[in-house]
């Protein structure tokens, strides 16, 4: 491997883009693909796409003998929108399934390290907090308050990013009623499609330790391409 | 296998490759790039290796690593990467195995 592509495979996994380290395993030459940043529709671009959907490295078979796909994916991210009791039942399984979770919400009775201990706590509105927290494709965003004042804002951004996942408690009416708001805001019913409402796999959950194992089971159902997005 | 290197991610690992090789030394990368059956570490796994035979990093939790850095130390001088293979159907090629019975082959290049 040259020194200068490790140097670059480096400063891309610290920009946090998605990367494969593509080897030719007969001559030994190499390549970096970012293939999520273009639309390249080749069967090698095809096969690290598929990589790094499913965290798994592949060896792709080339004209030019077997190529190995390693990937390099940026960590995944759960930006919870409030920090109610089934946020206290889903921050540790998200963490404990490799997931850094930040808790957002600026109630600051609600969203305390007391509540919280050694979670990220960020007590700024939503839509000014992930602004900053800038969610990508290994990013999912999950809306807890039932309050539109909070869950709109978040859903918004939320949807004009790349958010893997975006998942919003609530009942299937109250569900009608934000798709109304969201669509009077401007976004389409296709865009409202990616909103996943009532959150959470039908388990029956009634707790929020259930409801947080639904809508974890959600979240990798989706991630792993078991569910639509 | 020491216990400070198995805590170690795999950024740390990449990383100090290019901390070795920046001091001058000569480094080695082998990169886990299949399994069968029940293998201790998963395709992609690394282990970065110096001139002198440290190492950090695992492509199988300690069984074959002591195989991995001789071949390292080897390609070092040749500059030729190589595909290494370990398992217990392979007992002719290799006197090291998987004591789990699994199979993994191993990919061993220089950094240039």
């Amino acid at each position: 491997m040259k020194t200068a592509l490790l140097e670059e495979l480096q400063q891309a996994r610290a920009k946090k883009r998605q990367v494969v380290l593509a080897t030719n395993l007969t001559s030994g030459n190499q390549k970096l693909l970012y293939p999520f940043e273009n639309e390249e529709s080749s069967d090698l671009a095809e096969a690290a796409r598929n990589a790094l959907q499913f965290d798994k490295p592949a060896t792709f078979e080339s004209d030019d003998g077997p190529v190995f796909l390693n990937i390099f994916n940026p960590p995944l991210r759960l930006f919870v929108i409030g920090a109610v009791h089934i946020a206290q039942a889903l921050v540790p399984m998200a963490a404990g399934a490799d997931y850094e979770v930040t808790v957002i919400d600026p109630r600051r009775s609600f969203g305390s390290s007391f509540r919280f201990p050694n979670v990220t706590l960020d007590n700024r509105w939503p839509d000014e907090a992930l602004e900053e927290l800038d969610p990508d494709r290994r990013t999912a965003i999950v809306t807890l308050t039932h309050d539109a004042k909070l869950d709109d804002p978040a859903l918004q951004h939320a949807l004009k990013s790349d958010a893997f996942y975006i998942g919003a408690l609530g009942s299937g009416r109250t569900h009608a009623k934000r798709q109304q708001r969201l669509l009077k805001a401007g976004f389409t019913a296709e865009d409202f499609t990616r909103i996943h409402g009532p959150i959470g796999l039908d388990i029956g959950a009634k707790s929020p330790a259930e409801i947080a194992i639904s809508i974890m089971a959600e979240i990798t159902a989706v991630l792993r391409g078991k569910a639509a997005p | 296998m020491t216990e400070s290197a198995s805590i170690l991610t795999d950024d740390d690992i990449l990383t100090q490759a290019l901390t070795w090789k920046k001091d001058g030394r000569s480094v080695a990368l082998a990169t886990v790039i299949n399994t069968w059956g029940s293998a201790p570490r998963p395709a992609g796994s690394q282990l970065a290796i110096d001139e002198t035979g440290q190492m950090v990093g695992s492509v199988s939790g300690g069984c074959v690593e002591g195989a991995v850095i001789q071949e390292a130390l080897e390609i070092i001088k040749s500059g030729e990467p190589k595909t290494l293979e370990f398992g217990v159907s392979n007992d002719e090629a290799w006197e090291v195995g998987l004591a789990c019975g699994g199979k993994i082959n191993v990919f061993v290049e220089k950094l240039d």
